[in-house]
């Protein structure tokens, strides 16, 4: 029995449709006519304890609706889901006691409460013991330097104060998964640095599952082994960073600082990019020449200052799997 | 751990704390509620200067049945305002979020606001009900006294049940509609006096369609120990109030309905 089973789950919405103009909306007072959308279109995945899964897609690719399947907000038409065995939509308060949700931009604590009564509230919701409450609470405030926060009603923090808070509240009652949607949107780069540490940390020292939805492809290389693309309700591809990469494009980035300005780079296996003053981008595949092959070939030719090699940018890729999928 | 009336207290003591912040806008809060609904019993008792009594009732007899009506409402009005949220929640999506939590969406949706300025109501209510208690001749046997407490509440939970059909509507309109304030409101300004002064079609639909009839008028005409002119039975009287707990528990299977809809349509 894995850890998180999700089997075949269809989730189809009905949008009213609305004509426009006055004799439109009057129209559709006396009849409407909707438009069905599949939100999710037969997805399946599993995940076991302790994994730290990416879950990526365009906007409106259903990564929101399984979510709130998972939580149990939504019940799907058809299809199996289980979280340590319990059917979300069907044991709804079971199950939100023992997964914890995250919305990057909407907080889940009270916005006129100082943070430390938004916390005590968590306790006597989630029916935590208080010697428990307490000791999570502590250990929380240790790691995301808590403290100095607590009495500072909630509209008065700043946006990474504030997500900090967030995912300490998300964890007071110690759940086993931690469904994270865009916990980093809108940060500073000290608190994305920050947040991305606990979130590595929590999944590493304490075993929690976690669940990250993100447009923010650095979150992914910081923090994920596993990526999860979902397009048009689908999962189009399910396997790690590193497979993906090779699945989708083999090609690696030749970056090369020249001596001289003026010079040109030709060589029959690169592909030129882009170039920046002397800094110039070639794209080659490693397939096709060997990368030693190909340096020894172009330092032998070229005046160079210095070279490396490098991946091409995960957003490359993704937007190059969404392209095949045709997602835009 | 909290059960859910430690949970209750918990809200309320948070839902206190932030309303005395603004103790000034409290403060104006209730004394508006004392006055409006003072003004409201001076309409009543400048009608009964002109016309002395209505079909035999005697303005006690309707401060009677108006006091008892308001402190109910008011006990209700202090916990129901989650439930007229339900539309602006669901468009929000922060509706999402109480069903996140481990607990009842409605003990969410009570606990969400303990509205303290209603007190006004309440204290205006009460004191017209003790005037009416005082000045009529009423018979305070035990029996009188437990079926006037068990008036109140029946019918706080009667009209706890109206708020929470709103509530429920919302689902489908994500729009709190005006239309149903006909039967809150409008019901509980008709409730206020004695139903027998209204015609049959619409006593019909107030004790069997909407049973405000019996949470109020039943069991007062048995505190008041005077004989129905609409000629129900002494334990038919006693038992009504039992009618507005019935509306509650339905009006809570027809909310899960409503969830039910919510969480397979998402909207």
């Amino acid at each position: 029995m894995p850890h998180i089973l999700v089997d075949n789950i269809v989730k189809t919405f009905r949008i009213a449709q609305r004509r426009p103009g006055l004799w439109g909306a009057l129209h559709g007072v006396v009849r409407r006519e909707y438009r069905t959308i599949k939100a999710l279109d037969r997805v399946s995945f599993e995940l076991e304890p302790g994994e730290l899964v990416g879950y990526i897609g365009p906007n409106g690719a259903g990564k929101s609706t399984t979510v709130k399947v998972l939580s149990g907000i939504l019940v799907p038409d058809s299809g199996r889901c289980e979280i340590d065995g319990r059917i979300p939509w069907r044991n709804r308060i079971s199950n939100a006691a023992n997964i914890g949700v995250v919305f990057g931009q909407r907080t889940q604590l009270w916005w006129d409460l100082p943070v430390i009564e938004s916390f005590d509230l968590l306790r006597d919701i989630y029916r935590i013991e208080n010697g428990d409450y307490l000791r999570a609470r502590d250990e929380l405030a240790v790691l995301m330097d808590l403290e100095p926060l607590y009495d500072v009603p909630v509209r008065q923090l700043s946006l990474g104060q504030r997500m900090r808070c967030d995912l300490a509240a998300a964890l007071l009652h110690a759940p086993s998964v931690l469904f994270l949607d865009e916990p980093t949107i809108g940060l500073d780069a000290v608190s994305k640095l920050a947040v991305r540490d606990f979130i590595k940390r929590l999944n590493r020292d304490r075993g929690v599952t976690v669940v990250l939805t993100t447009h923010d492809m650095d979150d992914i290389e910081a923090l994920c082994d596993r990526v999860m693309v979902i397009g048009h309700g689908r999962i189009l591809s399910d396997s790690t960073l590193d497979d993906l990469r090779t699945r989708v494009t083999r090609e690696r980035r030749l970056i090369i600082d020249l001596l001289d300005e003026g010079q040109a780079i030709e060589d029959p296996d690169v592909t030129f990019i882009s170039r920046n003053g002397n800094r110039v981008h070639l794209q080659f595949d490693p397939d096709r020449v060997p990368t030693a092959a190909l340096i020894s070939r172009i330092t032998a030719k070229y005046a160079i200052k210095d070279l490396f090699v490098e991946n091409p940018p995960i957003e490359e890729i993704i937007s190059r799997l969404y392209d095949e999928h045709e997602l835009r | 751990m909290a059960n859910p009336l430690a949970l209750y207290t918990h809200y309320v003591s948070i839902s206190l704390r932030s309303q005395m912040q603004y103790r000034v806008s409290f403060l104006l809060g209730t004394l508006g509620q004392l006055f409006s609904t003072g003004v409201e019993f001076i309409g009543i008792l400048a009608l009964f200067d002109r016309f002395g009594s209505l079909n035999q009732w005697t303005l006690a007899e309707v401060a009677f049945f108006y006091g008892i009506v308001n402190v109910a409402f008011a006990v209700t009005d202090m916990l129901s305002r989650g439930f007229d949220h339900v539309g602006q929640l669901v468009r929000s999506g922060e509706f999402d979020r109480m069903l996140l939590r481990p607990r009842s969406t409605v003990l969410q949706l009570i606990g969400q606001e303990f509205t303290l300025k209603r007190l006004g109501r309440f204290l205006q209510g009460g004191a017209v009900l003790l005037w009416a208690a005082l000045y009529l001749d009423i018979d305070w046997s035990p029996s009188v006294a437990a079926l006037t407490v068990i008036t109140v509440c029946c019918g706080a939970c009667f009209f706890l049940g109206l708020f929470i059909n709103i509530g429920t509507v919302s689902f489908w309109t994500t729009e709190t509609l005006e239309l149903m304030n006909v039967l809150t409101y409008g019901g509980i300004e008709a409730s206020k006096y004695p139903l027998a002064i209204y015609r049959a079609w619409f006593r019909r639909f107030f004790t069997m369609v909407i049973p405000m009839g019996c949470v109020t008028y039943f069991p007062v005409v048995a505190i008041l120990g005077r004989s129905d002119p609409l000629g129900t039975s002494l334990a038919f009287q006693y038992l009504a109030p039992l009618f507005g707990l019935f509306y509650f528990i339905l009006s809570l299977f027809i909310w899960r309905i409503g969830l039910r809809h919510y969480r397979s349509t998402g909207s």
